[in-house]
């Protein structure tokens, strides 16, 4: 094989291409702006009741201090039973739950058996880990299957935990009721919508369960808007 | 407050002290035929916490003037006591309240004396002038300042200045009469424009403080505006 220059070119093989680093970092030193990727400062969480598992997520999407989307949806499909909340880089956490999703669904096809929590969460874990971090999406994942109701959390790095029940007891956690437990999540996301300045606007649940899984969206308005108390229409011609 | 230089991972590190932090917050004014109105939103934030939901950032300096003063909470809080004394050394000396257009001046004087380490302020003053009329003065933080009819500044100035340009200054319009904003209408103008703002800029939020100047007094208002 002829090789130009006794070196070859390295063949393209797909994934993120890191050779810009080094130039964007001198760019940036001399003085460029380097533009910036939306990130959902966000609250989001999920709790494991008697009969499963209920998601919760805000809907505010920030570009610096400006509030770039009012109602966005950040809890992510993954399987029937399974779905996952994102947080981080709005990019990272729509793209890697969709791949995810993906597998998931090719996977459950060729096994022909209902999709496994812990199989999405390795899939999630072993690409962010790859990555080294620098797939910012942090991740709340949870559904039921064989094993009954399950949650996640996922770090950007890859690293995983099964969520601590133990914040609240896990004896009471086992006798909530499903009213019970949309109404804490709901309060924590609340919590996060009024002291976070990254989070606002609505409250989003997904309540999954055995027989099925129910998006609410959105469950509550946490934030009323405010009544126009002038009116603002334009005669006809006013604006050319 | 403190950082450290990461992209010179492999030459020496260098920490830095930064003396400010923006603290948030959106001031608001118009200057009507025989009254000004100021307000200003009452949430004071840092990064992406909320340190209280209500500290207005307006000072009322005298009794037909009012101070808006957003940016930097310290200096804030610095200014205005600075502007305060010398309000009372002239009011001793000349047994009479400063104007309004001396008041802007004193302040003008005040940033600019600080111009190589500046008061990190946003400053608009409202009030009456010598003849009775609303005045409004907008200031740039090293004391640049001219009379306005209208003015908006702070975090969300860049969402609130083209509303204002529009519904008050009746640009971008054709074919309408330009009638100066009447006194009944003004705080409902502003309270629009408040949630306006509150939608978009996630350090304008809570409560407006509303202060309404004339020849009889000041009269002040507070009304809630979003919370997240």
């Amino acid at each position: 094989m002829a090789a130009v220059g006794g070196t070859l070119a390295q063949e393209h093989c797909g994934g993120f291409s890191f050779e810009n680093c080094k130039r964007n970092a001198i760019l940036e030193k001399m003085g460029a702006k380097l533009p910036t990727a939306r990130k959902t400062g966000t609250t989001i969480c999920g709790v494991v009741f008697k009969d499963g598992v209920i998601l919760g997520a805000d809907t505010r999407a920030t570009e610096d201090t400006i509030v770039a989307d009012k109602n966005c949806s950040k809890i992510h499909y993954i399987a029937p039973n399974i779905y996952c909340c994102g947080a981080g880089t709005a990019a990272d956490t729509e793209y890697v739950t969709q791949l995810i999703s993906s597998n998931i669904g090719l996977h459950s096809l060729s096994t022909g058996r209902q999709a496994r929590i812990v199989t999405a969460l390795r899939m999630l874990k072993q690409l962010l880990f790859r990555y080294q971090g620098y797939i910012s999406a942090a991740l709340v994942l949870g559904g039921v299957d064989l094993n009954g109701p399950t949650l996640h959390t996922v770090y950007p790095h890859g690293s995983t935990d099964k969520l601590p029940y133990v914040t609240m007891g896990s004896g009471s956690l086992a006798a909530m009721s499903l009213e019970e437990a949309k109404k804490l999540v709901r309060d924590a996301i609340a919590a996060g919508i009024f002291n976070d300045l990254g989070s606002g606007s609505n409250i989003d649940l997904c309540v999954i369960t055995k027989e099925g899984t129910e998006y609410l969206r959105p469950y509550d308005v946490a934030n009323e808007k405010g009544v126009r108390r002038g009116r603002y229409s334009y005669k006809r011609g006013t604006t050319g | 407050m403190q950082g450290i230089d990461t992209l010179s991972a492999a030459g020496p590190v260098q920490h830095y002290f930064s003396p400010y932090t923006f603290n948030g917050g959106t001031i608001l004014a118009i200057a009507g035929e025989d009254f000004s109105v100021i307000a200003t939103d009452t949430r004071l934030s840092q990064g992406f916490s909320i340190h209280t939901r209500y500290s207005p950032k307006s000072y009322q300096l005298t009794n037909s003037t009012v101070l808006g003063c957003a940016g930097f909470h310290g200096d804030c809080l610095t200014l205005t006591k600075v502007i305060k004394a010398r309000l009372q050394m002239y009011e001793h000396e000349h047994g009479s309240e400063m104007s309004c257009p001396a008041i802007a001046q004193m302040l003008s004087t005040e940033l600019y004396y600080r111009r190589f380490f500046p008061y990190y302020t946003y400053n608009i003053l409202a009030g009456l002038d010598s003849e009775g009329k609303g005045c409004v003065y907008s200031f740039d933080p090293v004391g640049s300042y001219e009379r306005e009819t209208y003015r908006a500044c702070g975090s969300a100035s860049s969402l609130l200045q083209p509303l204002l340009d529009n519904q008050i200054g009746f640009k971008n319009q054709q074919g309408v009469t330009e009638v100066p904003l009447r006194k009944n209408k003004a705080p409902f103008l502003v309270e629009d424009m408040f949630n306006a703002a509150a939608e978009r800029d996630i350090y304008t939020g809570d409560k407006v403080f509303f202060s309404l100047i004339t020849i009889d007094g000041i009269s002040e208002q507070v009304f809630p505006i979003r919370k997240d």
